[in-house]
């Protein structure tokens, strides 16, 4: 009982000790509005377009068309 | 759609409007931690960020967006004072109050700040709010997400911790 009384009285000294190099904070107030930094943090790091399935599906059909018939590349381009 | 479903849908325009609501708040709770400004500023733009990113995991029904948005702003601040160990006390931008004690006293009282600025950063946070912000403990576990019961713990090992620091150092006035 004595050794806890003790220990709460040195722990209100340190206490008081800490509050005198280190004043309390609970006035502070944020001076300006942080939406525009949380915008450029948004921006910085949005997504990158995704490329639809069918999209990749498409090209991989073509590449594999000029691959097996190279003769259709000038039609290809014609069409293109 | 409520604003915090629109929210946990992805909506933009429902996210800022919680920003607007809540960054105040955010930035008062971890400046009380990092005790600097502009490190504030920037952790509570991170907190959000976490926020957003975690937006689909957040309950709009059962959660409260106010306790959720504390705790992970108390989880950068930790992970600050965990990068940032060795650097705080030359970034504390609110300064030390001018005092006209003796030498003596000059120099515990920068032995102390010293000793508190070396704490490991899981019992600086709660020595922090505890000692210096005078927080409720229950407060400062629910923002921790700690038991009470552990705040108290980690507030008597940190002052145990400072005490031994003064003490190994000569300074009995605050260590005994």
């Amino acid at each position: 009982m004595s050794n806890e009384m003790n220990h709460h009285e040195n722990e209100k000294e340190l206490q008081e000790l800490l509050k005198r190099e280190f004043p309390p904070l609970q006035n502070a107030e944020l001076q300006h509005d942080l939406w525009p930094q949380m915008l450029r943090r948004l921006d910085a790091h949005a997504e990158p377009a995704r490329v639809p399935w069918f999209d990749w599906a498409l090209a991989a059909a073509v590449a594999a068309m000029l691959f097996l018939f190279p003769n259709a590349l000038p039609a290809l381009l014609y069409q293109l | 759609m409520e604003l915090l479903e629109r929210f946990a849908a992805g909506d933009l325009e429902a996210f800022e409007a919680l920003f607007r609501q809540h960054q105040k708040e955010v930035y008062a709770w971890t400046v009380r931690i990092v005790r600097d400004s502009g490190i504030a500023e920037d952790l509570t733009v991170e907190t959000f960020w976490r926020i957003y990113r975690a937006r689909q995991r957040f309950d709009p029904v059962a959660g409260n967006f106010r306790a959720w948005a504390r705790r992970i702003a108390t989880n950068a601040a930790l992970d600050h004072l965990k990068r940032a160990r060795r650097e705080t006390e030359l970034s504390e931008d609110f300064p030390a109050p001018a005092h006209s004690d003796s030498a003596v006293n000059s120099e515990l009282r920068g032995h102390l700040r010293r000793a508190f600025l070396e704490l490991p950063p899981k019992y600086r946070l709660v020595a922090t709010l505890a000692l210096i912000e005078d927080e409720p403990y229950n407060e400062i576990a629910g923002a921790a997400g700690i038991s009470a019961a552990l705040v108290k713990v980690r507030v008597f090992r940190a002052v145990r911790m400072l005490r031994k620091k003064l003490s190994s150092l000569g300074l009995e006035a605050a260590a005994k």
